[in-house]
């Protein structure tokens, strides 16, 4: 939908299809990203909101589009903690081998 | 801190909706929080009271202001020109970000977009709905906002302006729809039922007082 000299993340004023207006119940881990965001931002000051958008512009245009809200939002805040040394590669590749280590009962 | 670093292993019990194999960005998710929680940046305690805290905010809050605003003109006044500390005074904390409250009257109808991400009243209205948050939304509703408005049903007439909004990381906008006629012997819990979340973001009018009333 973006068009040349614009951000992938820049659309306003573009023309888009009829809305979609259903209703979406937020799944649990959703709330969970959005919850660890706003103790980011508000409560410990590790990230600022715009920090999190211009990580999610940093998606590309690819996955931009592609990936759900969510999955964009847990994307950049990864990032940003990597970049600003609260997390590093290595302990979120250990820590992703972990979890698919686990028995596979509900989360 | 070291306490809830022994604790992260039970902290995800409740409702689960995740059936089926975890996708990446979900198993991404338990490795960031679960590395910050063991590293005692936060705690398990506190996501949980965050989405607590999340459950909690529903378009009932920014109801409450509207009707408010209805039956107070003082109130108002107040809200319009100072909205954080007008919502402070029913107990309603909209920081961090700062809060513009936009009124509608019979020559202006507002509307709010957020065309960069989908910054949102959140302290009064909750989580956006999905259209808010979809490329198209945020596309057209600075484009075409009739035709937008349209989509829910909501004609304005040609005479009155529509102004859209455009809501940063910095600065939300919440709409003040007008007071319906047929009003005037309504309390404001009564009031507060005619305003629904929509007629906050400005896609809709609040609801007639005979109009059936979904929750």
């Amino acid at each position: 939908m973006s068009e040349p000299g614009r951000g992938v993340h820049d659309i306003g004023g573009l023309g888009g299809d009829a809305l979609d207006r259903s209703e979406h119940e937020h799944e649990f881990w959703e709330k969970r990203v959005d919850a660890l965001m706003m103790l980011l931002v508000g409560k410990y000051e590790i990230l600022t909101v715009d920090e999190l958008r211009r990580g999610i512009e940093q998606l590309g245009e690819g996955a931009y589009e592609e990936l759900a809200y969510y999955d964009r939002w847990i994307a950049s805040i990864a990032a940003n903690l990597l970049e600003k040394g609260v997390l590093t590669s290595e302990e979120i590749g250990r820590k992703l081998e972990e979890i698919d280590e686990r028995p596979p009962v509900a989360s | 801190m070291s306490e809830a670093s022994h604790t992260h292993d039970h902290d995800h019990a409740p409702p689960t909706d995740e059936a089926g194999p975890l996708s990446y960005y979900q198993r991404l998710e338990l490795a960031v929080r679960e590395l910050l929680i063991e590293k005692g940046v936060l705690t398990a305690d506190e996501v949980r009271a965050g989405i607590e805290d999340m459950d909690g905010r529903s378009p009932e809050r920014g109801a409450l202001v509207v009707a408010r605003a209805w039956s107070d003109p003082d109130f108002k006044e107040r809200l319009l020109a100072d909205g954080p500390a007008a919502c402070a005074e029913l107990g309603i904390d909209v920081s961090p970000a700062r809060l513009a409250v936009v009124e509608n009257t019979d020559d202006v109808h507002n509307v709010i977009v957020c065309t960069l991400c989908s910054c949102y009243p959140r302290p009064l209205l909750g989580l956006p709905p999905s259209w808010y948050k979809s490329s198209s939304y945020r596309a057209r509703a600075v484009r075409e906002p009739r035709a937008v408005l349209g989509e829910f049903g909501t004609v304005i007439p040609e005479d009155v302006a529509i102004r859209v909004h455009d809501s940063t990381a910095e600065l939300r906008y919440m709409v003040l729809p007008q007071r319906p006629p047929g009003t005037e012997e309504l309390d404001s819990d009564a009031l507060a039922e005619l305003v629904t979340r929509d007629s906050m973001i400005g896609v809709t009018t609040a609801l007639a007082p005979t109009a059936e009333r979904h929750a």
